[in-house]
């Protein structure tokens, strides 16, 4: 039952064949038999999904159809939710219990989703692991001994593991789609501006955006459809009419151009990998698509700009971690001293590295030499994809340039910040992107296959054809009617 | 050797804050009023709570417009905020949202006049918008300072309240002008509803840039700036204090230290608060939370009309057009309806000069007396300016104007209609009149003959009795002009 995607429970509840109760309880069940092993959550919210359930279970009865009813929700602890501890997997938030909703989670919960619980995620947003969480470790369900990506990495496993059918996850430079590629689901972070913002605790303001992660792109449609649209309480959202997806999704790419980007070239990638995106882009093809080839000549810089930009947001996002109003304060003779001994206790290293690099970029003196020639640089990248996007209708890529990789092989932060490579320049454009599982290739010192995915980005505010293009590609590729289940869930079964 | 003493005169710019009287904050739907229990008027987006948003008011944004129009200032098409990004614990953020260097409104003009009738004008450089901080209260240290203090406490009721910054060019010269500059700014504030301008609760705050320099020099000399004042009287103290300060340090050969300072109101000093070394990187960049703010000219120009008169407009009339003395207009304008009152008169009776006399005159004194405002008294505009033509055109003499607003302050009706119906008109007929001087004169043989002897002052005494005999209402002038001819 966990198994089915949220589409088919929300019909299964709205039919009364299963209440959203039941639907509570086997997510329950399902986390307690696997979380253990994956480490997915960092809290479990029972009393909220309990006290959910009965209302959509009352509403059902009443004849009320709700879109999410009982579809067990994971939410990503970078969000609020009235009621619930929430830290960003930071220890500066400490006990932190958020006093209001996202208008995100706010409106799948009036859908009909069930909230199970909050899941884990590198510090404050900040990794492509989610071994930066102060926590917890997340395992990848695909195999243990590896990352599940991040950083959105508590709610991708959370989906790829069967402990929830659907997530949200935030996305600032790729934490959506990359983590999504590394666990064989599919993540899509709609234009910037598309959905709210409002409860989702800050990294970088002009870059994140809240999306789905889902079992399939149908389900992925459902939950985007309720969450865009203007927020009077996000001043950055747009008041633009939000075109229904669900209805829309293609079957088949006929008429469809597809971008192959120039200098994302697939001859760097090691043989296997390149092998499976090379049967994507064919994938694609038999489906009717036009391949074009389309350039992105700065794309080459997005991962030194956003790392301007980014961090220099970031260091005044989470000035207000101060110790004085809420969560950790190390108690000092004067409040300079409260501070500096606060912030040094709860903020882990990647955090502070961060804020260090946007403190600097900011100051005086180097502003003009970084953040605005950042600012700059991440114009000309728009506009490379705007032209781009006049010779084709969606761009395919890599989601990321190899599959998960192992606990610590990447100590190094630059060599996790090239991570993100694929996906940062779609950020920086504001672009609505998605990955969309694609394959399987066994990584170097690896034994068995592990999952690809494959990046499809649209113009701003294209959502309709984008999650179309998505689903066709999804629907009439094999591996994806032959889904496999991740190996957790047959070892718990076994 | 001699020395010869060197005059200097004192440059001074000012920065203004002030509060912008709004039904809601600046960012959020909190309600923006003084004096309720500490901590009520909060919210997520106030209080700095993780994931929390701004939206901008757009009811300030306007009245910061507004402000900005009525001094003439441009209006860029596109203005942004920024943060400016500093650690204060009444800073729920820890960043201030604020406006760097694309404010609202730009350049401007507040023209003013000093008491002796003189007029002045200071330009503005810019003025801008920002949110206020909470309001921190150390305890268990001497006057509330915070050095010395055991613990602190921090209301942000105030945090999030919409305050607009006003930025003056070096014009200004004295403390009279400083004082009447920001009478000024109040004046219009006030006038428009952007303010009410209240310096007791801290609505407005300002901070003066202060240097000297030797008279006929044209380079600025080393300023400090003083802050902590917390009334006009104060600024205009304080900058007396620190021109004295400063003087003696340059006529001592030392040099002035750039530094903030402090006004101390008990001492009536200035002290130093902190030195430039210790000044902020506030490090300011684009508020990624909020998007531009366009003003497209259409809206502008709603605003401009909007405006209605303007204090200055109305204080140009007066001033310059009815002569009135700048302390008279002042009081004029400063007196809530009290203009539009006397504007409505002085345009029925066409004397503005007799109206003005009316209603600074018996009508404020009434007003005073009675406790009631000129303009919501039984005296309408049009019943003043009866009395005026009744005064003017010598139907009534003065007492019986005084006597006749006293009884219409109250019972209201047509001043007019009560002197036709009571046969209160002056006697102005000279036979009239000459009948009663008889009277007098054979009455008074002992005055007339002390007149005779040249004791001229009497005269008085003897008009006084024709009045009396008239029952006040002879004119006067005609009395004294019809017993001058008896007496010859």
């Amino acid at each position: 039952m966990a198994e089915r995607t949220a589409t088919e429970i929300a019909r299964a509840v709205n039919a009364r064949e299963v209440s959203a109760a039941e639907m509570a309880e086997a997510a329950f069940a399902r986390i307690a038999e696997r979380d253990g092993a994956v480490g997915a959550f960092l809290s479990l919210t029972h009393d909220l999904a309990r006290a959910a359930a009965a209302r959509v279970d009352a509403a059902v009865r009443e004849g009320r159809h709700l879109p999410l009813a009982g579809v067990p929700l994971a939410v990503k602890d970078n969000m609020c939710v009235t009621g619930t501890v929430t830290t960003c997997a930071s220890k500066i938030l400490g006990n932190w219990v958020a006093p209001y909703t996202s208008t995100a989670v706010g409106r799948l919960l009036d859908a009909g989703a069930i909230p199970v619980g909050k899941t884990n995620l590198d510090e404050f947003a900040m990794g492509s692991s989610c071994e930066n969480s102060a926590l917890q470790k997340t395992a990848n369900p695909w195999d243990l001994g590896r990352v599940p990506g991040g950083s959105s990495g508590g709610s991708v496993a959370a989906v790829a593991a069967g402990e929830a059918a659907l997530a949200l996850g935030s996305d600032t430079g790729g934490s959506i789609r990359e983590p999504a590629a590394f666990c064989n689901v599919v993540g899509f972070k709609p234009t910037y501006g598309r959905i709210s913002r409002y409860g989702l605790i800050a990294f970088a303001s002009s870059l994140d955006q809240i999306g789905p992660i889902s079992q399939s792109v149908e389900d992925a449609a459902l939950a985007y459809d309720l969450m865009a649209g203007k927020d009077p309480l996000d001043a950055t959202t747009v008041d633009r009419e939000v075109e229904a997806t669900v209805g829309h999704l293609r079957e088949d790419l006929r008429g469809v151009r597809v971008g192959i980007v120039k200098e994302f070239a697939l001859d760097k990638l090691d043989p296997e990998v390149r092998a499976v995106y090379e049967k994507a882009y064919d994938d694609l093809r038999a489906l009717g698509a036009e391949l074009v080839d389309v350039e992105l000549p700065t794309a080459d810089y997005g991962i030194a700009t956003y790392y301007l930009i980014a961090p220099a947001e970031c260091s005044s996002n989470l000035a207000r971690f101060d110790g004085m109003r809420y969560g950790l304060r190390v108690e000092k003779a004067d409040v300079g001293a409260t501070y500096e001994a606060t912030r040094e206790a709860g903020f882990g290293d990647e955090v502070k590295r961060r804020i260090l690099i946007g403190t600097y970029a900011l100051s005086s003196g180097y502003y003009d030499a970084y953040y605005v020639r950042a600012q700059k640089a991440r114009t000309l990248i728009a506009a490379d994809f705007a032209r781009a996007f006049e010779k084709c209708d969606a761009i395919a890529c890599p989601a990321a340039a190899s599959p998960a990789f192992e606990f610590n092989a990447k100590a190094d932060p630059v060599s996790m910040y090239l991570m993100d490579y694929y996906t940062i320049p779609m950020s920086l454009a504001g672009l609505p992107s998605l990955s969309v599982p694609c394959g399987y290739a066994t990584p170097a010192g690896g034994s068995s296959p592990l999952p690809l995915g494959l990046e499809l980005s649209a113009p701003l505010f294209a959502e309709r054809p984008l999650l179309g293009i998505a689903h066709a590609y999804e629907r009439g590729t094999a591996h994806a009617r032959k889904r496999q289940i991740p190996p957790i869930a047959a070892a718990v079964a076994s | 050797m001699s020395v010869t003493a060197t005059a200097y005169e004192a440059v001074m710019g000012i920065e203004c804050h002030v509060e912008l009287k709004t039904e809601t904050k600046m960012f959020c739907g909190c309600r923006n009023i003084f004096g309720a229990e500490p901590n009520t008027n909060v919210c997520p987006t106030c209080l700095g709570l993780p994931g929390a948003l701004p939206v901008p008011n757009r009811v300030a944004l306007e009245l910061l417009v507004k402000a900005g129009l009525a001094f003439d200032a441009e209006i860029p098409a596109f203005s942004k905020f920024d943060r400016k990004n500093y650690f204060y614990p009444d800073m729920p953020k820890d960043y201030q949202i604020s406006q760097f260097d694309m404010p609202l409104t730009q350049g401007g003009v507040v023209k003013y006049w000093l008491p002796d009738g003189t007029q002045r004008s200071c330009r503005l450089t810019r003025i801008h918008l920002e949110e206020d901080t909470g309001k921190s209260t150390h305890a268990g240290s001497r006057d509330g300072r915070i050095a010395g203090s055991t613990y602190s406490l921090v209301d942000f009721n105030r945090a999030g309240v919409p305050l607009m910054e006003c930025v003056s060019e070096p014009d200004i010269r004295t403390a009279a002008e400083a004082v009447a500059y920001l009478e000024a700014l109040k004046r219009t504030f006030v006038a428009l509803g952007v303010s009410d301008v209240k310096m007791e609760e801290g609505s407005l705050r300002c901070d003066v840039n202060l240097s000297l320099r030797p008279v006929g020099a044209t380079e600025y000399g080393t300023k400090a700036e003083i802050k902590n004042m917390n009334s006009f009287n104060s600024v205009g103290r304080a900058i007396e204090s620190e021109i004295a300060r400063q003087t003696a340090i340059l006529e001592g050969g030392g040099r002035v230290v750039q530094e903030t300072r402090g006004w101390d109101e008990a001492a009536g000093t200035t002290h130093t608060m902190r030195s430039k070394e210790q000044a902020h990187d506030y490090r300011y960049f684009p508020d990624p939370d909020l998007t531009p703010i366009e003003f497209a000219p259409q809206d502008v120009e709603r605003l401009r009309r909007e405006l209605g008169s303007l204090p200055y407009e109305r204080l140009e009339r007066l001033i310059e057009t009815d002569k009135l003395r700048v302390e008279q207009a002042h009081q004029i304008i400063d007196t809530p309806g009290l203009y539009g009152y006397y504007a409505a008169a002085a345009g029925l009776s066409g004397k503005p000069q007799a109206t003005l006399n009316f209603v600074l005159g018996d009508l404020s004194r009434l007003a005073n007396e009675t406790n009631t405002p000129v303009a919501s008294c039984g005296v309408t505009p049009e019943a003043l300016a009866e009395i005026v033509a009744l005064t003017e055109g010598q139907t009534i003499n003065s007492k019986t104007a005084k006597e006749l607003l006293a009884r219409v302050w109250v019972e209201g009706g047509s001043p007019k209609a009560i002197v036709a119906a009571e046969g209160l008109g002056q006697v102005s007929d000279a036979g009239a009149i000459d009948a009663i001087v008889a009277g007098v004169l054979a009455a008074n043989e002992k005055t007339v003959e002390e007149y005779r002897a040249g004791k001229t002052k009497v005269m008085g005494f003897l008009v006084g009795q024709v009045m009396k005999a008239s029952r006040g209402k002879a004119n006067p002038t005609l009395a004294e002009e019809r017993l001058r001819a008896h007496l010859a």
